[in-house]
């Protein structure tokens, strides 16, 4: 299809006709990776201007079949309808022409581009950039205004909130004439309020007769929002349900294949004297920025406290500093009664000494190095420990021993201490990064991100462990930007948003819309800073 | 009239010279940056031009075909990057580097067979080189005080490729930042994923760049060969395709600031000859080394803190890899 050709089809396709039957019928679908069947003989309906939820764990196959659909991986074997076309799609180009878009969990787009250029990026419509321009700035105009996707074209993708910047990778498949849309854990990023409005935006699209394939790991969100839902584990298709007729618990059974405890079994906490206690904390970054901003508050022997906000409004600093990583700028931390301050810094090795114990956010950057073995892995940070030393060599050997009961004792699998860190999967790197961590028996454990990437058969084990813990009376300090983890593990929670703690709720009084209110509340945190000051 | 204004009209006459083909070598290295792909091979790409449009020259008698196998020899090499780069994902830096190997050796050991000269090709006759061309009127008006001299000294009276390097600079301004291709390059070399996902071939659009820096580090050699000299020595670019990347650093990949820094670089060299075995009042004479150091010892300083920060392209330097 010559562009022009395209260019005008997709001006005629301005109205969405409304679809009846099946928008996408995969038959038999398999893709291989090497050995690793990524997809095996996956079969998918979709009904035509339905919501259509995809779950499975991380590596369950979810990720590999969108990206079969969108034509950016070619299938091994199996067929692919569209409208009842059968399709083989050798690039994306050729799925978009048929009518599938796709937004990235990680967004397609060029930052220092305008969100126009971005929009025009491989339909320029002609050869020279001012043609096709003005076409493109009409379209795009009508577009958001009939979805309610305003944005403002002419801005820089840089400058947008990642919100926004979603927007426009909506924007961006509707203009290339996308009747089905594909989201890759379009929530990930977002705030609850985002969400929210993100949700509303799918559900105007429905309306107007787009086909919705939503892929997410959240089961509130697959039950708030899809129409069906199909559930996918291990590279297979496992099951079929209609959204309405099934539960969370009957999808999170189906996607690990037992029955798991969606909430975290704990009694009341027995709270002892404080073990971490901090006052008027500030944190610059390298470049003199402020990222944690005048931050008091004190973690109790005996409770888990959660701090929730947005990725990057300073709880990555703040953790950083905690564990002796940065120094500080202002202010005091009191660990275990030793003092920490700008005069005074506590070394991480030091830190580990009086019994803080840290589990750091990025796993792959601070928590291990993926080259080495296993065993290696688990020894960082207690390289030193005399168990491991004989007068000047390491023993390999009382590592490996040490690791094999780390990984008894974590069920971290495959049991083998010889296997490359990077080969574990994400919930059991993090399971071995734990136990090095909590078997080490710490009065302080913190904690940053301990789900992220990790499927939810591990999530409830790990969770189990932060409680258990809590209960033996120790004193943690959980960062998360999943909600619904703060919510369920912590006593106390505290919301940081742009470097200040902009509130605080006991467990029992938290809820999604009290705390995204706290998270995106800058004026609430600046009032703070003045009441303090 | 007076001497120092025609002092001053003959550096800057010198300057558009010197700094053509830093000019040409440095949008050369700003359409392969942009997509993504590190080029510190154009002063290889210079040089072998250089050769091949000399000897080519010699041979054929002509300039122009000179050129054509200046910009063919060049545009192989830039093949060659891509080929490493692009096709392989090799590294970008050590696949610059041996091209620049490459060709330093190459010409000098095909110079040796082929002419017998200690790796030099025969002087050129003036049929096979590109002369200065006089622009109309430039004769008639160069009586007129200040203005006829800058019009007959500066603007007219140079060869060529000067005119063609200029050119260029609005050109690939217009190419980069007006017309389809500019924009698919700019994205390539800043996200490639969403080049990829928009349908656009990554490969395609990174080959087409390094093709483009063929062309113009070809004219480039050409024009030191067989235009600003008339035959090719052995390593006579001398750095030039270094400058020329630092003047794209200090230009921050953008054309025109890219040509100003080739012309302020253009001009200190330029300044270095004519202040040769000059005494400068209350200094004394300035010992010929320090001058011709300044130029380099200047690129030192600005790149280290004077330009604010340069940002390059994002994805420049990192191989194309779909994410799995």
């Amino acid at each position: 299809m010559s562009r022009h050709l395209f260019y005008g089809c997709l001006l005629s396709e301005i109205k969405v006709p409304m679809q009846s039957g099946m928008a996408i019928k995969l038959t038999d679908v398999s893709k291989r990776f090497g050995a690793v069947r990524a997809n095996d003989k996956v079969s998918l309906s979709v009904e035509a201007g339905t919501i259509h939820g995809i779950v499975g764990e991380n590596g369950a196959g979810k990720s590999t079949l969108m990206s079969i659909l969108y034509g950016f991986y070619q299938y091994d074997s199996g067929t692919t309808e569209v409208f009842g076309k059968d399709h083989y799609f050798n690039n994306s180009r050729e799925a978009l022409a048929a009518g599938i878009g796709m937004v990235h969990q990680h967004f397609m787009l060029v930052d220092p581009f305008t969100v126009l250029e971005n929009v025009m990026l491989g339909n320029e419509g002609g050869k020279l950039l001012k043609e096709g321009r003005e076409q493109a700035r009409t379209e795009l105009t009508r577009l958001a205004d009939e979805y309610g996707l305003s944005v403002d074209v002419n801005a820089r993708v840089s400058s947008l909130s990642v919100g926004h910047q979603q927007r426009v990778e909506i924007l961006k498949a509707l203009y290339r004439g996308a009747k089905i849309l594909i989201l890759d854990e379009p929530t990930g990023v977002l705030t609850p309020q985002e969400t929210t409005e993100l949700f509303r935006i799918l559900n105007a699209l429905k309306d107007q007769g787009v086909t919705i394939i939503l892929i997410t790991h959240k089961l509130q969100e697959i039950m708030a929002i899809t129409d069906n839902v199909s559930v996918m584990r291990a590279g297979k298709m496992v099951a079929h349900r209609k959204t309405s007729e099934t539960s969370k618990e009957d999808i999170a059974e189906l996607m690990v294949g037992r029955k798991v405890l969606l909430q975290v079994d704990k009694d009341e906490s027995v709270t002892g004297k404080p073990l971490i206690s901090v006052k008027n904390l500030t944190v610059k970054d390298a470049q003199g920025i402020e990222r944690v901003k005048n931050v008091s508050f004190d973690v109790k022997a005996g409770e888990v406290v959660g701090i929730a906000g947005v990725s990057g409004n300073g709880q990555s600093e703040l953790l950083e500093a905690l564990s002796g990583i940065t120094k500080i700028d202002e202010g005091s931390i009191e660990i275990n009664g030793s003092l920490l301050t700008r005069k005074q810094p506590i070394s991480p090795s030091k830190m580990r000494d009086i019994g803080l114990a840290h589990v750091p956010e990025d796993r792959h950057r601070m928590g291990m190095v993926n080259s080495f073995a296993a065993y290696e892995s688990s020894a960082l940070g207690y390289h030193n420990d005399e168990a491991y030393n004989g007068r000047f060599l390491m023993s390999r050997q009382k590592v490996k021993e040490y690791c094999g009961k780390l990984m008894d004792a974590f069920d971290v699998r495959p049991r083998d201490p010889n296997l490359k860190s990077a080969n574990f999967s994400g919930g059991n790197q993090q399971k071995l990064i734990l136990a090095r961590e909590i078997e080490r028996n710490p009065d302080i454990l913190l904690v940053g991100q301990p789900t992220r990437g990790v499927d939810i058969g591990a999530i409830e084990f790990i969770h189990k462990r932060i409680i258990e813990m809590r209960d033996a009376g120790k004193a943690v300090l959980l960062v998360s930007v999943e909600l619904e983890e703060i919510i369920s593990v912590s006593d106390r929670v505290l919301v940081m948003c742009d470097g200040y703690i902009s509130g605080e709720v006991s467990a029992a009084e938290a809820d999604e819309k009290t705390l995204g209110l706290m998270m995106t509340n800058t004026d609430a945190a600046a009032n703070l800073e003045e009441v303090v000051s | 009239m007076n001497d120092w204004f025609t002092i001053f009209i003959l550096t800057l006459d010198a300057t558009m010279r010197v700094s053509t083909p830093l000019i040409l070598a440095a949008l050369a290295g700003l359409f392969s940056e942009r997509s993504g792909v590190v080029d510190i091979s154009l002063e290889g790409k210079m040089l072998a031009g250089a050769f091949a449009a000399a000897a080519v020259a010699s041979i054929a008698g002509s300039a122009w075909i000179g050129l054509l196998a200046a910009i063919a020899v060049s545009i192989v090499l830039a093949l060659l990057h891509g080929f490493a780069c692009i096709t392989h994902r090799g590294n970008q830096v050590v696949s610059g580097v041996a091209i620049n190997i490459l060709a330093a050796g190459l010409t000098m050991v095909l110079g040796l067979h082929w002419f017998k000269q200690g790796g030099q090709t025969p002087r050129l006759d003036n049929e096979a080189r590109f002369l200065s061309l006089d622009l109309p009127g430039a004769q008639a008006v160069a009586d007129v005080p200040y203005l006829g001299k800058i019009y007959e000294e500066l603007i007219s009276g140079h060869n060529i490729l000067v005119y063609v390097a200029f050119l260029m600079v609005p050109f690939t301004y217009w190419v980069v930042y007006k017309t389809r291709f500019g924009l698919r390059l700019r994205a390539v070399g800043e996200n490639p994923n969403a080049v990829d996902t928009a349908g656009i071939s990554v490969v395609k659009i990174r080959y087409l760049a390094v093709i483009c820096t063929g062309i113009l580090c070809g004219i480039a050699g050409a024009y030191i060969s067989t235009a600003h000299n008339a035959q090719f020595v052995r390593d006579m670019t001398a750095g030039q395709g270094f400058i020329a990347l630092a003047a794209l650093i200090f230009g921050k990949w953008r054309p025109f600031q890219v040509l100003f820094a080739c012309l302020l670089f253009g001009f200190l060299d330029a300044l270095a000859v004519r202040l040769q075995g000059v005494s400068l009042p209350g200094i004394g004479e300035i010992p010929v080394q320090f001058i011709e150091a300044l130029p380099y010892l200047l690129t030192v300083i600005l790149l280290a803190g004077f330009i604010g920060k340069a940002v390059a392209p994002k994805a420049s330097g990192i191989p194309y890899v779909k994410e799995r």
